[in-house]
């Protein structure tokens, strides 16, 4: 039976893995290619490398990044941040990820995920949704961009599908009210995204324990959990994480 | 000119520096390179045939840059490992695009039906997306396809596809996987191997086949 992944998610600035709350207050985590190696020893299925750097100065940096971790882990690499064109996902693929995720350019210019998917192939483009529970709108969540700082009116299940229907392979949603708040997922939104949509979900926001990664599975109908800072500081391994999950049901490769 | 042990085909498509880094690892001192040069191909040891993204898309690459003569003079001569859709392409025909393949095996390439379940009735994704467990056949012969040597049975591979083949010959296939239907996940004749998973982003699996296949004498 095809196993749930487990995605360690490394956000990359100035060379550094970084992680903030709420995507603010950023700590240092260490070296990319030290702790993506580490995640793979320890059997991550997947790594997700955010380049959450605001200007456009440190993007060779990135690249050199991924031409490292890629030369020395051989599992699949996804990498996001900052992809505006057609073109930036060709550099990325070129430098070694295998899958390139699209946020905000994905809302101001939607015809990108339809280029990039018919161009690459939908297997390689993840569109990440960042989404937020809103009160007094006809829908639930509404999808924000720019890092969480900016609504867009725009409903994130009909989103979800919209993104599916121009070629998206793969959605990754993060919660915003969760993000790095430890108290788990948004399992209602993955939930409904997962129902609406084909394509296989990550969910990611708010995990603080392993208990938090087997509901994501469970109530929230994820496909694949994401996780940043449970290890990043050696809370637990990626190893201890599967096995808590298998322990509780869920098909994990160990 | 210049002896190559592994050329890595590049016809444009998909995670070609991820496919040659994956086989530099295990070369261990045997040339690698990354070339969409018929010459090249034709001159070298072995060969890898890998692609990612839509198959019409990959024919219509390939046929771009003169490749069909060179894919199938090495597929009928030397060793040979197709990767994803570098093993549809293998076939007579995919649904993908209603496409003709390069027909060195007989059978199509067909779609995951809509609206697969598992056998708890949870709605399974398409592209099947991950890790899932690859069954070694080992067609009427008592001992499973060389390129399997140190890899036990059941043994997880990272899979990405939409579309998988359908042999019309039993006897050529050497994996399978269950999604939620056993479907053809590796196939074996004479000098040819492919599979439909990953080998190169397959972790320490993948890289102990992919060296198999480095020192393969089929």
């Amino acid at each position: 039976m095809l196993a749930k992944r487990i995605i360690p998610c490394l956000d990359v600035t100035a060379g550094r893995v970084v992680k903030g709350v709420n995507f603010l207050e950023l700590r240092d985590a260490g070296d990319p290619v030290e702790i993506a190696k580490r995640y793979d020893d320890q059997g991550a299925d997947e790594l997700t490398f955010l380049d959450i750097t605001a200007s456009s100065d440190n993007r060779g940096l990135l690249l050199h990044i991924i031409e490292e971790v890629a030369s020395q882990v051989f599992i699949p690499l996804t990498v996001g941040g900052g992809v505006r064109e057609v073109e930036d996902v060709r550099r990325l693929l070129n430098a070694g990820a295998d899958k390139v995720s699209i946020n905000t350019t994905a809302v101001l210019n939607p015809s990108m995920v339809r280029d990039a998917a018919a161009r690459f192939g939908s297997q390689c483009i993840v569109v990440a949704i960042d989404a937020k529970k809103v009160d007094n709108q006809a829908y639930e969540w509404e999808v924000f961009t720019h890092g969480g700082r900016k609504p867009t009116g725009l409903d994130a299940v009909k989103w979800a599908e919209y993104m599916v229907s121009l070629g998206a392979g793969e959605l990754l949603v993060t919660s915003m009210d969760r993000d790095g708040t430890k108290i788990g997922f948004n399992n209602p939104l993955n939930k409904a995204i997962s129902d609406a949509v084909e394509v296989p979900l990550i969910a990611s926001g708010g995990v603080g324990n392993l208990q938090h990664l087997v509901d994501g599975v469970t109530l929230g109908g994820a496909d694949a959990v994401l996780a940043a800072s449970i290890f990043h500081y050696g809370e637990y391994t990626v190893q201890q994480a599967k096995e808590y999950m298998q322990k509780n049901g869920i098909e994990v490769r160990l | 000119m210049q002896k190559v042990d592994i050329a890595v085909v590049d016809y444009g498509m998909g995670n070609l520096r991820s496919v040659s880094k994956a086989v530099e690892h295990v070369a261990n001192g045997k040339s690698v390179v990354v070339t969409s040069d018929p010459a090249m191909i034709q001159n070298a040891e072995r060969v890898v045939f890998p692609g990612q993204g839509a198959m019409p898309d990959c024919m219509r690459e390939l046929d771009a840059r003169n490749l069909r003569g060179a894919i199938i003079h090495a597929a009928e001569n030397k060793p040979f490992l197709g990767i994803c859709i570098g093993m549809q392409l293998l076939f007579e025909h995919s649904e993908e695009g209603d496409m003709p393949g390069l027909a060195l095996l007989k059978g199509n390439v067909k779609r995951f039906t809509e609206k697969l379940v598992d056998e708890k009735g949870i709605k399974l994704k398409v592209p099947h997306m991950g890790w899932n467990q690859v069954f070694q056949t080992t067609n009427n012969q008592k001992q499973a396809h060389p390129l399997w040597a140190d890899i036990a049975d059941a043994t997880r591979f990272y899979h990405v596809h939409s579309y998988y083949v359908a042999p019309q010959d039993n006897s050529v296939i050497a994996g399978e996987t269950a999604y939620p239907n056993r479907f053809t996940s590796a196939i074996a004749r004479d000098n040819i191997f492919a599979t439909q998973f990953h080998v190169e982003k397959s972790a320490h699996a993948g890289l102990q086949l992919l060296n198999n296949f480095v020192n393969w004498k089929p």
